[in-house]
């Protein structure tokens, strides 16, 4: 097993921060157009983080002129540029699907604070 | 076949190529393995290269074979497979081939045993389509008519039917080899590969260009 791991952490990217379903973040993507590359950001909730190592990917989801859009990236992707996390979020659950049915008010998410002097 | 090596089948996972694309990769790993007996036409009536896999403890093997590997003086293995080189005269008995001989772009033919499926019916074994789920249907995944009446009287050879699946020799050809790790041992080709994690596993390169 040692081999798979030498070939997965060849890869694997350092800079990615901690975050989980339920938190906000925001997302740089590269963008290749033709010979150009652009920023292109793509924030809103994490609604799930699956598998391990190198095959690790999340996926995030966003309201966009009242349409909801959800986006998977790989976790150790070249084309993400940066990751800021925004807000932690209060959820019970490590799958938040039950968003999808949810809008407005009732897709909120209580936010964690970090305690004081923590 | 100009070259071959065996290897073990270590498992799947996936890189980023250069453009941000995802590549499912097996990852293969053959450390270097070394020719035991060379077979020449005159003596064996055909040319190949025996060539020894997977290092073990001497007293493991038999007698036999324990002076088969002592007359090419290498190290007693596990597996040994025949190659049937063609252009490889200069390569001697005791000499080691190891994974550099493929490199990043080539394409090659992987030989392994597929994963035993046991008896299996029809559906899974030659792909049928089945009959329906409900709706009263009381045909699920039986196999049908496999014939019919007084002419012929009996069943065709060859008929497809419910039976053993799998644990074959399997050849999948034109797999790319996406990076060699001259230092591990490892190759990593691109898509899947036969056979179970830990199977032996036969690289050549492929018939195909």
């Amino acid at each position: 097993m040692q081999a798979m791991e030498l070939v997965e952490r060849e890869q694997m990217r350092e800079d990615i921060p901690h975050f989980r379903a339920g938190d906000t973040i925001k997302v740089h993507a590269r963008i290749i157009e033709g010979d150009k590359e652009r920023l292109q950001v793509f924030e809103g909730v994490v609604i799930k983080r699956t598998g391990g190592a190198m095959r690790s990917s999340f996926t995030v989801r966003k309201m966009s002129y009242g349409v909801g859009v959800e986006r998977t990236f790989p976790t150790h992707s070249p084309m993400i540029d940066r990751i800021d996390v925004m807000t932690r979020g209060k959820v019970r659950r490590a799958r938040t699907y039950y968003l999808r049915g949810l809008r407005g008010k009732a897709a909120r998410i209580k936010e964690i604070r970090p305690e004081a002097g923590a | 076949m100009k070259k071959g090596i065996i290897g073990k089948k270590i498992g799947m996972t996936q890189l980023f190529a250069k453009d941000g694309k995802l590549i499912p990769v097996t990852v293969i790993q053959a450390t270097p393995c070394a020719v035991v007996q060379k077979k020449v036409i005159d003596r064996d009536g055909y040319s190949a290269f025996q060539i020894g896999f997977e290092e073990i403890e001497e007293r493991k093997v038999t007698k036999p074979l324990s002076g088969h590997f002592k007359k090419a003086g290498v190290a007693a293995t596990r597996y040994l497979r025949e190659f049937r080189l063609e252009g490889a005269d200069d390569l001697e008995v005791g000499q080691s081939i190891s994974v550099d001989i493929f490199a990043p772009g080539e394409r090659v033919d992987i030989v392994g045993v597929s994963k035993g499926k046991g008896f299996s019916g029809g559906v899974k074994r030659h792909h049928f389509k089945g009959g329906g789920a409900s709706h009263g249907s009381m045909h699920h995944r039986a196999p049908g008519s496999i014939g019919a009446s007084s002419f012929p009287s009996r069943v065709f050879k060859g008929q497809r039917l419910p039976g053993h699946m799998g644990q074959d020799r399997v050849t999948t050809l034109g797999l790319e080899i996406v990076a060699v790790k001259k230092e591990q041992n490892l190759l990593l080709v691109k898509g899947a590969v036969p056979g179970a994690k830990n199977g032996l596993v036969i690289i050549r390169d492929s018939i195909k260009k």
